[in-house]
């Protein structure tokens, strides 16, 4: 990586108080995402990758604790000004959230959404804010994007939301954009044409992307590294193309499987992951993964393994029995 | 993946299509009513004759070409005291959810928004003041600083308020764990960006519809505390006064009661009919998922 560092994530954890005790979402993550970069953070339902956004924006519930640093262009987020923190969110972070049908203002147009991010951040006066939104819709692949300003959400479909949803996300410019699962509520044929115009527009702006998903087949082609996620921790933190090459966390291996093979015969159970991750108010010993994994031994019930290095520097997994063998791997 | 790139007939996309609403008759009667009333009641000034002149020989007079709904118990036009009695209805039934809708509605917006401690100590005063029996209070208010349209107003209101904090921190409570809430956040809106402009346009279809509902009910409740002597004092008219007075020559002249009566009824359904086509015309949700 020869760009500078946009944004690092040092020792962030987010404990959550809940009835059922403390309930640890992120455990000690550590990222880092260079300008013009995209970082994939890849795991299933409940890791904590949404936590871990939302702890980035400082968007966290009111009860949460956060602890760690996390620097945005040389700024620490967590001790930042409330109002300086305001004035960066939006200007330089953005973020697309998953559902479409809830992140737009049901009650204002997408005109009026656009228009005053627009005047709140860049100063823009009426007419230039109006002219701009058009060319934002226009840019994102709306027809009709002046007719379009004046409508309701509820007027468009999923696809047209989502597209207005990352409109208003790159409105200003911004340096980081994080996508919370963008696709997870639309239908497949739509997903590939929201991921590309993610694509397409991050390359253009040369913005850093995290792109988030539990899918690694959406990761694949799309980002420059991967971090895949487990109950709160990362648990292999790769560049994109080794980590499809040389997988080594078990983990990271079933996530691959569980994805549907479209050429698979018909009736092929799916390979889901057995069991269920861990309960996050119950820290188990050990690795984990370990109560699923199908390497576990016994040093994996009693030792945490720690994020370290494999062949490469970029390549990190936190395994004691990492897989030897190369996966197999169509993307 | 492949990429399949969105090709939408240009021309098909241009015009949106515009459902064409229908309002239906009743609304149109609903407004009709409504207008009537409002400007008798702006316009009552100008009319020839006065809500106070008596005419002691003329006592419970009927219908004549002179007085058009005939003369009350003493001797004063009927159809006069009804128009300006509109004047002191509608003013205290539209001044009274103002207040409410204000006061009630701001504090159920910033409690349920922001939550916490300020929440339990809004929330724990409207339970007091909705636990104080509002009669009592209309009572003890119209005893200790007179009875005026002012104080009947304040009486009215206030009691509204928590009706109205109610309904806005319910909405504002489900709202504000929307999204979009936290995408507003996520794009360095303000508090208070927050609220006016992201919220505000929300809780105010549920809260616009509760407030027709309360200028309804206040006509109605003004009436009864005119009825029992506690709404404007003698001799101004309201219809709650004039339905209190012609009570007692119901056997003979029933008309006296029964007029006002009817003008309520027909003013507070009215209220009722297009508070309810409103909301359900201006509300944008309803063709949301």
């Amino acid at each position: 990586m020869t760009e500078p560092v946009l944004l690092s994530v040092e020792g962030v954890a987010v404990d959550l108080p809940t009835p059922r005790g403390n309930l640890r979402a992120v455990d000690h993550v550590d990222l880092t995402i260079g300008a013009g970069r995209t970082l994939g953070i890849v795991g299933e339902s409940g890791c904590g990758k949404t936590m871990l956004s939302r702890a980035i924006l400082q968007l966290l519930p009111k009860k949460a604790k956060l602890s760690g640093r996390v620097m945005f262009d040389g700024q620490d987020l967590v001790r930042l000004a409330p109002e300086r923190l305001r004035k960066l969110r939006g200007r330089s972070l953005a973020v697309v959230f998953q559902d479409p049908m809830t992140s737009l203002n049901p009650v204002l147009t997408i005109g009026t959404q656009l228009v005053e991010t627009l005047q709140e951040h860049l100063e823009l006066d009426g007419n230039a804010a109006k002219r701009r939104s058009a060319e934002l819709l226009a840019a994102v692949g709306i027809p009709a994007p002046e007719q379009r300003l004046a409508q309701y959400p509820h007027q468009l479909s999923g696809g047209m939301r989502q597209r207005v949803a990352i409109a208003i996300a790159l409105s200003c410019e911004p340096k980081l954009l994080i996508a919370d699962e963008p696709t997870t509520a639309l239908d497949v044929t739509i997903q590939a044409q929201i991921l590309d115009l993610l694509a397409r527009e991050q390359r253009r702006r040369h913005m850093a992307m995290i792109l988030i998903t539990h899918d690694l087949g959406v990761v694949a082609g799309r980002t420059d590294e991967v971090a895949v996620m487990y109950a709160g921790r990362v648990v292999e933190r790769a560049p994109t193309p080794a980590l499809f090459k040389k997988m080594r966390m078990p983990y990271t291996e079933a996530l691959l499987a569980a994805i549907p093979k479209i050429d698979a015969a018909p009736h092929t159970p799916l390979p889901a992951i057995s069991g269920r991750p861990p309960d996050p108010t119950r820290p188990i010993q050990g690795c984990s993964f370990s109560p699923r994994c199908r390497y576990a031994a016994g040093q994996c019930h009693r030792e945490k393994p720690l994020l370290a290095q494999a062949e490469s520097v970029d390549h990190q997994f936190a395994c004691f029995h990492p897989i030897q063998v190369a996966a197999g791997v169509r993307a | 993946m492949a990429t399949l790139e969105l090709s939408i007939d240009q021309d098909v996309a241009v015009s949106p299509i515009r459902r064409t609403r229908r309002l239906g008759p009743l609304f149109w009667a609903a407004i009709a009513w409504m207008s009537l009333v409002f400007a008798a009641a702006a316009l009552a000034s100008l009319l020839p004759f006065s809500p106070t002149d008596m005419d002691m020989l003329e006592r419970r007079a009927p219908p004549s070409a002179l007085h058009w709904l005939g003369n009350d118990g003493l001797g004063r036009d009927e159809l006069a005291r009804l128009i300006y009695g509109a004047r002191i209805s509608l003013t205290v039934g539209l001044c009274a959810p103002i207040i409410g809708i204000t006061i009630g509605g701001a504090l159920g917006m910033l409690a349920g928004y922001f939550r916490g401690r300020f929440e339990t100590l809004v929330v724990g005063s409207m339970d007091v003041l909705l636990a104080f029996p509002p009669l009592i209070l209309a009572l003890a208010v119209t005893a200790y600083l007179g009875q005026s349209i002012l104080n009947l107003t304040c009486i009215l209101g206030v009691l509204g308020i928590p009706a109205f904090m109610r309904v806005a921190r319910a909405a504002t409570l489900t709202l504000a764990r929307r999204e979009f809430v936290i995408a507003a956040q996520a794009l360095g809106a303000t508090h208070a960006r927050i609220l006016l402009r992201e919220l505000l346009p929300n809780v105010f279809l549920p809260l616009f519809a509760f407030f027709l509902l309360g200028v309804a009910v206040t006509i109605v409740v003004e009436g009864a505390l005119s009825f029992l002597g506690l709404g404007v004092p003698p001799p101004i008219s309201s219809w709650g006064s004039m339905i209190g007075e012609g009570r007692e020559s119901l056997e003979i002249a029933p008309r006296l009661a029964f007029i006002p009566a009817v003008t309520m009824f027909l003013t507070v359904l009215s209220f009722n009919l297009v508070g309810d086509t409103l909301r359900a015309l201006t509300d944008p949700r309803q063709g949301a998922l």
